[in-house]
């Protein structure tokens, strides 16, 4: 397994580094921050605690609405704050640590659905949880995943199923789409890639489609990381195996992450990488197509 | 005041109707004046897809290939051709074709395509400047006439102007007053023209007169008089101008044809006759169509003469030309006339106003590819059918071209045959014009509250002296209080300039023929602007949330600023930022009220500024919410530059939160969006696109211009100008081509939010 922990400068995470935003919010510039939020103040240590136990408050990096790239429509993204993984392509390497985030109460957030309300059913849009990985906050999710369809509103959930068994079968009801970004199809670079395994992603595509869950799969495609064709391969088997996908999403590495990773102070290892040419591009999607699904 | 009994225009026994009106459905516009009753009872809403447009014809597009290699000349030069002997009228020049024996819809300006003429009864200085720039020697007898004999608009502006406007106005707080150009935006009936032919439109304003003769002659009624004998002329001027052509516009025109014809005649004279800001043609689709598709049934006509009828018409619609300065072209950018025409929107009964010929016009966009002119602005309501929504996004996402009003906010205050006038002023067609009043620089405004009335730029003593902001650290509530005193001398001194300028417009330049195709009673309006809203709130906002010092020159006075901390910007659904915006609209419509307005025009105001952002930033230092002395400002009621962060929509929703009510004259919005930005194929960013203009007219948003781009695009353009002659961008309530844009103004569009991926 490979780490880099030791070769991380002070002050940075000290879990190997990693995550994607994942999916077509690739490239959207991030740090919108939690403007028009209140931030929520607890008195003493203990109350907060409490209160994210019970998922009233969260840590939340930022909010948006955003059309077309987080589920159908145009949409509430959510983005919470922390993530277990440390892909080495991430782009937004400040939602890794829950720390950085901004503890926000469940109600301002449900606020701002019910606001958005019209709107997002206007446009045929809904509600997106992501992050980070928003199932590093499974109590706060679920609040939110519960008001947003007391609101009538649609629900999609943005995660890399690395932690997919902390989304209980209650919650998992309340999800209308699952965005799940696969970032490999082998076990070994998922490890290079993420710092993690990949089995537990690959367990929990399967219960989403046991659940009859609908899913977008994610897979960012790194020259020289993600692209062997053994590794595209074994994503598109993953992919044939499953009949809840509507859609495959290859979606090309970019460098404009870069300044974050040198803002925060961490190392960033793919400093020299150039994003794929349309033409892999456009190899690695006809090998998705194969399988049947629409893929982009 | 009128006494004016209902004049029969014609017999109302159907045997006596003419017989270009057979088939009609008859009314009360039969009996009198009424297009709208008219549309209402003929027009046949269309509910179906774009599927049964047809293409260009060869004839079109030789036609359309002929002027577009007369372009880049034009375009290399600033003009293609100036004809600097003969003052334009109605009738001054010989017909002009472009290809005389294949065109369609005939009429120019002057007697060649793309040749300008003068106009010199607004003001004679900006034409002897618009000749100087180009390189044309001005006509001596003209310039005799013009400065010994005849004053003219210009001339009697500075006549009258007090002391205090003429500091705003050199100081650039009060920009763009149309006090030595036409002021425009009034809307003449041209459908008038083609429903009931000149002879019964003179007749009508005949019975006008008759009841005004049997009045007392006080100084209205003269003057009302003297209008309405101009009016006539006019009209018998329009008759001699298209028999030129071998037209007779004196009936009722007979086909879909002539409908247009007709028409095109009267939008040709008012176009002949006033170098308007503004030359906007009304809401003329549906009308025509009730034509088009009587011909059709008829089997008069296939779709495809159908569509290059309306080809025809909007080519000569793109060619109509003014000759201004470049100071002129970089404050309203490019080279605009606003030929704006209002497509769709619901009727009071809640049919669409949707017909084919709606989709025609659009079509247009396709078969001569895309154009800023004319200004094709679509009334957008939720209601609207989905074949015609979509068509509508298709459209936007193909070209750019396509601006939106909010229809329920236009026909709750002005009914359902409103038009827009330029960009967002929308106006009863026929029954109300305004007076064109530009815009104050509110930013300036709030600088001068700091600096007790002294410019900031110039250190000079503007506004009246009041006590400057004292110590270090802007105290919010002493600035709204000074800030409050400054706007009141603002609105007094802009109601008093803007009272002096349209006194003068209809005294030297009435718009004689715009106005013939007017009612007698029209409601005028007196549209104030404000530019610069985003800075000011976003600078209140700082001085409220975050710390703002001020810093002073050695004579005292405040030129920059320096912020610590965070404050919540305009344009990102935070009610913190956005209360503020809305209570300034509120506050400085309340003030405009206050002042008295010539010919009892209702106040009204916009928050719309062309691109002319970029200009109004220039003269203007550096503000409370960290913009650098220069920066442009937002563009209309814009949020500041990246400083709307949580998206497009959100951004919108701040927008929307400003109330129609106090800004009747309108509030715009550009957005630009990349195409990925709306969705991975063109089905998903066509219903994505929808889906937003419903949010967003359905939060009570007014207007939004919609830009479909890559930031690519805007790079090569700006190398390689000569490959994109026709890439078409919104920018504030109007569509510009970018080439045609300063360096400075393409920088400022790149530097805009693009919303979405990246």
């Amino acid at each position: 397994m490979t780490t880099l922990t030791d070769e991380r400068q002070p002050g940075a995470p000290v879990v190997p580094l990693g995550m994607p935003l994942v999916g077509g919010a690739h490239g959207r510039a991030h740090g919108h921050g939690t403007a028009g939020l209140d931030a929520a103040e607890a008195d003493d240590r203990s109350a907060r605690l409490a209160a994210v136990r019970a998922g009233e408050v969260g840590s939340v990096h930022s909010w948006e609405l955003v059309t077309a790239v987080d589920g159908p429509g145009t949409r509430l993204t959510i983005f919470l704050a922390g993530c277990p993984l440390r892909c080495l392509y991430c782009h937004n390497p400040d939602t890794m640590e829950m720390r950085r985030g901004t503890d926000v109460a469940a109600d301002e957030l449900v606020a701002k659905m019910r606001r958005y309300a019209p709107v997002l059913k206007a446009t045929g849009g809904g509600v997106t949880i992501s992050g980070g990985e928003p199932l590093m906050q499974p109590a706060f999710v679920r609040r939110l995943l519960r008001a947003a369809k007391e609101l009538g509103l649609h629900t999609a959930l943005d995660t890399s199923g690395f932690l997919g068994t902390q989304l209980s079968d209650a919650m998992l009801d309340d999800v209308d789409l699952v965005l799940l970004d696969v970032k490999s199809g082998l076990p070994e670079t998922y490890r290079r890639v993420t710092g993690r395994e990949l089995q537990p992603t690959i367990d929990f595509a399967h219960r989403l489609d046991s659940a009859g869950t609908r899913a977008w799969i994610r897979f960012v495609l790194v020259p020289g990381l993600t692209d062997a064709p053994e590794n595209v391969q074994a994503v598109a088997d993953v992919v044939a195996t499953l009949g809840n996908v509507d859609r495959v999403e290859v979606l090309p590495f970019h460098q404009m992450g870069r300044d974050k990773w040198a803002d925060l102070g961490m190392r960033y290892e793919l400093e020299d990488t150039e994003p794929p040419s349309a033409e892999l591009v456009e190899s690695v999607r006809e090998r998705m197509r194969v399988t049947g699904r629409t893929v982009f | 005041m009128s006494t004016t009994a209902v004049p029969p225009v014609h017999a109302s026994t159907d045997t006596d109707l003419p017989a270009a009106w057979s088939g009609f459905v008859t009314g009360p516009w039969v009996d009198h004046v009424d297009v709208r009753d008219f549309i209402q009872r003929n027009y046949t809403p269309y509910d179906g897809d774009a599927s049964f447009l047809a293409g260009p014809t060869p004839r079109t597009t030789g036609i359309w290939d002929k002027l577009s290699a007369m372009f880049p000349a034009e375009r290399a030069k600033g003009v293609y051709d100036i004809d600097q002997h003969t003052p334009s009228t109605i009738t001054s020049h010989a017909p002009g074709y472009i290809d005389e024996a294949n065109e369609v819809i005939v009429g120019l300006q002057t007697d060649a395509p793309l040749k300008r003429a003068i106009m010199p009864n607004g003001g004679y200085r900006m034409v002897l400047n618009s000749l100087a720039t180009y390189g044309y020697e001005p006509d001596e007898q003209v310039t005799e006439i013009f400065t010994k004999y005849r004053k003219t608009h210009n001339d009697g502006v500075f006549d009258v102007y007090p002391p205090a406007v003429r500091a705003a106005r050199s100081s650039h707080i009060i920009t763009g007053l149309p006090d030595a150009y036409g002021r425009g935006r009034i809307i003449g009936d041209y459908r008038r023209v083609a429903l009931y032919g000149v002879d019964a439109l003179i007749a009508e304003k005949k019975l006008e007169r008759a009841g005004l003769d049997m009045e007392r002659s006080v100084e209205d009624v003269i003057r009302a008089r003297e209008e309405l004998a101009e009016q006539v002329r006019a009209l018998g001027e329009l008759k001699t101008m298209a028999a030129t052509y071998g037209i007779d516009v004196s009936g009722p025109a007979t086909t879909g044809q002539e409908a247009v014809q007709w028409l095109y005649m009267g939008y040709l004279a008012a176009v002949k006759e006033q170098n308007g800001a503004a030359m906007s043609l009304g809401r003329t689709s549906t009308f025509l169509d009730v034509y088009l598709q009587r011909d059709l049934e008829a089997g008069a006509i296939t779709e495809e003469q159908a569509q290059e009828i309306i080809d025809d018409f909007v080519i000569k619609l793109r060619i109509v030309r003014f000759l201004r300065t470049p100071e002129y072209d970089a404050l309203f950018s490019g080279d605009p006339t606003w030929v704006t025409e209002s497509i769709a929107g619901m009727g009071e009964d809640g049919r669409p106003l949707v017909t084919r010929t709606s989709f025609r016009y659009l079509q247009t966009l396709y078969n001569l590819g895309p154009a800023p002119e004319p200004n094709m602005t679509v009334f957008w309501s939720d209601q609207l059918p989905e074949g015609f929504k979509r068509f509508c996004s298709q459209v936007s996402i193909d070209t750019s071209a396509v601006q939106y009003e909010s229809d329920d906010l236009i026909r709750e205050a002005w009914g359902d045959d409103a038009a827009i006038a330029c960009c967002v002023s929308p106006m009863r067609v026929g029954k109300q014009m305004q007076f064109f009043g530009a815009r104050v620089n509110l930013a300036k405004a709030l600088l001068y509250a700091i600096n007790g009335g002294r410019d900031e730029v110039t250190g000079k003593q503007v506004a009246p002296v009041t006590a400057p902001v004292e110590g270090e650290v802007l105290d919010y509530d002493d600035v709204m209080a000074k800030l409050d005193t400054t706007m009141d001398w603002l609105a007094q001194t802009y109601v008093d300039a803007l009272n002096c300028v349209h006194y003068m417009h209809d005294k030297y330049a009435y718009e004689r023929i715009e106005m013939a195709l007017h009612d007698r009673e029209v409601l005028r309006t007196m549209a104030c602007g404000i530019a610069g809203l985003s800075v000011v709130a976003d600078s209140l906002s700082a001085i409220k949330h975050a710390k703002v010092r001020a810093l002073r020159t050695a004579d005292g006075l405040v030129t920059e600023y320096a912020i610590e901390g965070d404050f919540p910007a305009y344009g990102n659904d935070d009610d913190r930022a956005d209360d503020i915006a809305v209570a300034l609209v509120r506050s400085f419509m309340e003030k405009i009220r206050r002042y008295p307005t010539y010919r009892g025009a209702l106040h009204t105001q916009s928050v719309l500024t062309i691109t002319s952002n970029v200009v109004y930033g220039k003269a203007t230092g550096s503000t409370p919410d960290g913009r650098r002395a220069g920066e442009p400002f937002a563009p209309g009621a814009n949020p500041m530059n990246g400083r709307d962060t949580h998206g497009m929509l959100a951004s919108g929703l701040s927008v929307a939160k400003l109330p129609y009510d106090q800004a009747q004259d309108g509030i715009s919005l550009t957005s630009s969006v990349v195409p990925s930005g709306l969705g991975r194929t063109r089905d998903e960013q066509v219903t994505n696109l929808v889906g937003l203009l419903d949010a967003y007219t359905l939060s009570s948003g007014y207007h939004m211009n919609v830009n479909v781009l890559n930031r690519e695009t805007l790079l090569d353009a700006m190398e390689h100008p000569e490959n994109y002659p026709q890439l078409t961008i919104r920018v504030s309530g109007y569509a510009v081509n970018f080439v045609r844009l300063t360096r400075e103004q393409q920088l400022d569009v790149l530097s805009r939010t693009f919303h979405g991926a990246v």
